[in-house]
């Protein structure tokens, strides 16, 4: 292919994705996200939605390789871990501002996936799925003693490191409509792969990896490719939310239990549709939240949220989507 | 060198029970292709399973195993009705994640009842003493036992009918079901023994080390490593890569602070799993 | 679920007037569940006394009016994950006037950060680690002392046996276990002591066998260090199932936990840096004295009070007089208080640094050394370090 085609041919993409109705409710809920908690000054429902967007990127960024290309990945947590220690590292100790921290954290996780990807891509379903969990806790195991970045002690920023951004006050909105911006990227780029040829490869993969090769489908360079393009953003958004804690240690950054997560969510909102993984991400936020502060529930809070999952993946397996889709078969015209 | 070799010693003796674990893990992948989550969870339901069997009812420690293995195995069989059987033929996805909800289950309704505080089974053994360095009796009565179950399950899957029923079914389930085995019922019954040896596994860490209710998630990872070194779904692979884990941890630990054994541990995992998918061990598939 | 929040809401806003004028709201995390969850529990329920306490007797003065003290808590699971989120909760939706921290250096450093963005004063209680108070806060305030301190009465305690004994630092890797070893290596090394094994392990660690074999193989004599309650009962069990023969041993946090009996012989001789026991007879200036806590606290938790329940309800202590003399529940009038107050509780002396690059540090709080030892057949701690409050002599060697 060469360059000049790929260009024309991305160009009426990005034209076409324009005139369909799901690029506007992106655009919708992007501007709800940045605007209900800004009207009225709404601290609280800030918070509340600051940790849904970091789900919805996580969960929409797992979403490419695990419901696009059906590679289970435990470990997508790892990329989120290592963009918050690039962004802190960079700013604690060599002084970088914000902006250019995070630029370098999201180019250098990137790269280092490709890397990763090259390597465990070779791998297939459940080996693949147990080389992402050692990924994780190789990193985390060097994390821990790699003086440089702390050590297991971690890193820590000064409390003056919110004034070029207007004080600890101010530093927490802009912090939350950088993560909001993070998120619609996140929702843009995965509707963007949806509708492309890319994704529609990486779709076949998921479907039937030989016989997707034999088609055509460049499947090595793909997975690869999505691998590589899933690290950038939650690496973003783990730099912004360790530069808001002002806080980072192994323990935290690369805790198994959010990859799982992740997981969870894209199940429960519907494998392989934009909408869903935001949808679940956005709910279980809300649920967990919600049980985690409850007096009744806190100590089933485990119990209440695994009979769910089970539940949604013995009868439901199509998660929210899927059962939105059979209701209403048109849906997937309008939700992607 | 005498504390090398006592840490080879301790590295096999420790070893052979991380074995034991990934045994039941292994087992399961070779006869079904399931990686089962609940793996940890059924470690810890071991390990309370001696504590309130030793504690409460006061049975002697080690006459607990029979009760756990079986309790394990009942236990097993009822779990794969309800989180396997239905999604059989399904994206291995489905498996991983309705084993891994069992797990939320299985701990959260173990964090409601014990919490998660530290328990310790007393357990007092003679040890062996060899110059300035002991091996406790706990750990070798423990490697010892790991021998006998190993070669329980050696005779079952060789030496009887059954046994050949469920290679048979690991085999090709097709032409098994083909020849009249009823596959389901060795399915649920493999599970079943996967199981249980987890959980008897689990009795037998307790007996050497305290544990809490999240203990299982160390160990389940543990078992990953043992299953990658041995060879998905190859029992005796599981052996081998239990007791090279064990050594790893001991002998490597010698040379370097010990903090750096599990960066050896998890890298050596990626490593084996891409260039030796099916495991350095892997002598033949069950 | 929206709807249940807009209920609580609506209730809150009913309930308000009710209570509004005579009611202090503190909020704080603690780890009902996970690892740290022995002595976060500990530490809560020090805090619990001393409110049900102040409550009893008619509440918090505070110029004219007098405060009735009400609790929120939430479970942080003992990660960090949540710790800021459910901070800020406290603060805007549960309307928390003053914080105290959570449980361990790892989540004080993950909440102090939402003390200064939101102007509260969160008095820290369970968090040793220096370097979350020298990032330039204005609001922290350390009751303990710091973590560099922990293992010093430790150290002098071995030297005063034997100056040059080899000795083994051997600790978790999380914030507070490592700055506690980085401070116990220099002292160790200026007073003459041979550090013969310097190791780290992961905290959820349970096989300590090959640290241990090379604790025996470097012929250490003393062993200092350990972590939290979990891996340092761990540890105390295997070096003694595995007979190390060491001299002496002084753990970390772990063996401070009535628990921490339950080893049985495994706990006999261990020492621990404590930062209060019952025994150690302070003068208080306000409040009741060590033994009166003490007894105040077996009685309603049928458990003897450790020195994590001590901080709890010393916070509660320190915060209450602080309030009382500023005549007000003004943030910056009650932290300007505690930046000026010298005094002793019966927790003993109370007075933090107010330079801007380490306000909040605790400077005058003095921690003891107890072991576990036998008396009439049963395991008890004895204060053994610093001579003149001791209560027992030292037993060493162990072997």
């Amino acid at each position: 292919m060469s360059g000049k085609t790929t260009g024309t041919v991305a160009g009426e993409q990005r034209a076409s994705l324009r005139r369909r109705p799901f690029f506007w409710i992106i655009a919708a809920v992007i501007a709800a996200f940045a605007l209900a908690p800004a009207i009225g000054n709404n601290v609280e429902l800030r918070e509340s939605l600051l940790l849904a967007t970091v789900y919805i990127t996580l969960a929409s960024n797992l979403n490419i390789m695990l419901g696009y290309a059906g590679y289970i990945n435990f470990g997508s947590i790892v990329f989120f871990g290592l963009g918050g220690y690039t962004c802190v590292y960079l700013i604690s100790a060599h002084g970088w501002p914000l902006a250019a921290a995070e630029l370098a954290a999201g180019v250098a996780v990137s790269f280092l996936a490709l890397v990763f990807g090259l390597g465990i891509l070779r791998l297939r379903g459940a080996f693949f799925a147990l080389a992402t969990i050692g990924i994780n806790e190789a990193v985390q195991a060097f994390v821990s003693n790699f003086e440089p970045w702390g050590g297991a002690a971690g890193l820590y920023l000064p409390t003056t490191i919110f004034k070029p951004l207007g004080g600890p006050m101010r530093a927490l909105w802009v912090v939350y409509f950088l993560l909001v911006a993070v998120m619609g990227a996140s929702l843009y780029l995965s509707y963007a792969v949806k509708s492309s040829k890319f994704g529609l490869g990486l779709i076949a993969i998921g479907q039937n990896e030989d016989a997707a090769v034999v088609l055509g489908v460049p499947a090595p360079l793909y997975k690869a490719l999505a691998y590589s393009l899933s690290a950038f953003l939650p690496a973003l958004a783990g730099g912004l939310y360790f530069f808001k804690s002002a806080f980072i240690q192994p323990s935290d950054a690369f805790d198994l239990n959010l990859s799982t997560e992740a997981m969870v969510i894209v199940m429960l909102g519907g494998r392989s549709t934009v909408t869903g993984a935001a949808i679940g991400a956005y709910l279980y936020e809300e649920l967990r939240g919600y049980l985690l502060t409850s007096q009744t529930f806190s100590s089933f809070q485990l119990v209440i949220s695994g009979a769910l999952l089970l539940l949604i993946v013995l009868f439901v397996p199509g998660g929210l989507m899927g059962w939105i889709y059979g209701r209403w078969p048109r849906g997937k015209e309008v939700l992607e | 060198m005498l504390g090398i070799i006592a840490a080879i010693i301790d590295g096999v003796l420790i070893g052979s029970v991380y074995g034991l674990a990934a045994l039941g893990l292994t087992l399961i992948w070779g006869v079904m292709e399931v990686i089962n989550l609940t793996h940890g969870a059924a470690i810890v339901a071991g390990m309370f399973g001696l504590y309130l069997l030793a504690n409460a009812v006061h049975i002697p420690p080690y006459a607990t195993l029979p009760l756990i293995l079986i309790g394990g195995f009942l236990v097993g069989i009822v779990l794969y009705w309800i989180s396997v059987h239905r999604l059989m033929g399904r994206p291995p996805l489905m498996i991983l994640l309705s084993t891994f909800a069992v797990n939320l289950v299985v701990i959260g309704l173990g964090t409601a009842a014990w919490g998660t505080d530290l328990f310790n089974v007393p357990v007092s053994l003679p040890s062996v003493t060899w110059g300035r360095y002991t091996f406790s009796g706990t750990h070798i009565l423990a490697a010892a036992l790991t021998t006998a179950i190993a070669g329980a399950l050696y005779l079952f899957l060789y030496h009887t009918k059954l046994g050949k029923a469920v290679r048979a079914v690991a085999n090709n389930r097709e032409a098994a079901e083909l020849a009249g085995i009823p596959t389901t019922r060795v399915l649920s019954l493999s599970f079943g023994l996967g199981v249980a040896l987890a959980g008897a596994a689990g009795m037998l860490i307790a007996t050497m080390f305290p544990f809490t209710v999240l203990s299982g998630d160390a160990y389940q990872l543990k078992s990953f490593v043992v299953t990658a070194l041995g060879g998905l779904g190859n029992p005796a692979g599981a052996l081998v890569g239990g007791i090279a884990l064990g050594l790893i941890e001991g002998f490597a630990g010698q040379f370097m602070p010990v903090s750096w054994t599990l960066v050896i541990e998890f890298v050596l995992f990626v490593a084996v799993l891409i260039i030796f998918p099916r495991g350095i061990f892997a002598f033949r598939r069950a | 679920m929206r709807k249940l929040y807009l209920l609580a809401a609506v209730a809150a806003l009913v309930a308000a007037p009710a209570f509004a004028d005579d009611m202090l709201t503190i909020g704080m995390t603690l780890s009902q569940t996970g690892p740290l969850n022995v002595d976060s529990v500990a530490q809560q329920r020090g805090a619990e006394l001393w409110r049900d306490e102040v409550n009893a007797a008619g509440g918090i003065k505070a110029g004219s009016k007098h405060y009735k003290v009400r609790f929120v808590t939430y479970d942080d699971q003992s990660q960090g994950g949540r710790v800021q989120q459910l901070y800020t909760r406290l603060i805007v939706q549960d309307k928390s006037q003053f914080l105290f921290g959570p449980y361990s250096s790892g989540l004080c450093a993950t909440a102090a950060v939402i003390s200064e963005q939101y102007g509260k004063p969160m008095l820290i209680t369970g968090g040793a680690e220096a370097k979350t108070l020298e990032l330039g806060n204005k609001y922290l305030v350390q009751v303990l002392s710091r973590a560099g301190e922990y293992l010093a009465g430790a150290i002098r305690a071995l030297e005063s046996k034997n100056a040059h004994a080899k000795l083994a630092v051997v600790y978790a890797d999380d914030p507070f276990s490592k700055a506690v070893a980085v401070a116990a290596r220099k002292l160790a090394q200026a007073g003459g002591l041979d550090i013969v094994l310097d190791e780290s392990y992961a905290p959820n660690t349970t096989d300590f066998s090959a640290i241990i074999n090379k604790t025996i193989s470097a012929s250490a004599e003393a062993l200092v260090g350990g972590g939290h309650y979990a891996d340092g009962a761990t540890l105390a069990r295997q070096i003694h199932d595995q007979k190390a023969n060491l001299k002496y041993i002084s753990l970390l946090v772990a063996p401070d936990s009535p628990q921490f009996a339950s080893l049985g012989d495994a706990a006999y001789g261990i020492t621990v840096p404590s930062q209060w026991e019952v025994q150690a007879a302070y003068k208080p200036d306000f409040g009741p004295t060590g033994a009166a806590f003490a007894k105040a606290f077996a009685a309603k938790f049928k458990i003897a009070a450790d020195y994590h329940s001590a901080l709890g309800y010393a916070g509660g202590l320190l915060l209450q007089h602080a309030i009382e003399q500023s005549g007000s529940i003004d943030a910056d009038k009650v932290v300007a208080v505690l930046n000026a107050m010298d005094v002793t509780t019966f927790f003993g002396r109370f007075k933090i640094a107010t330079d801007p690059g380490h306000h909040g540090l605790q400077v005058a709080h003095e921690m003891v050394l107890a072991q576990w030892q036998r008396k009439n057949g049963r395991l008890e701690r004895e204060v053994v370090w610093p001579k003149a409050a001791q209560t027992a002599d030292l037993i060493y060697p162990l072997h």
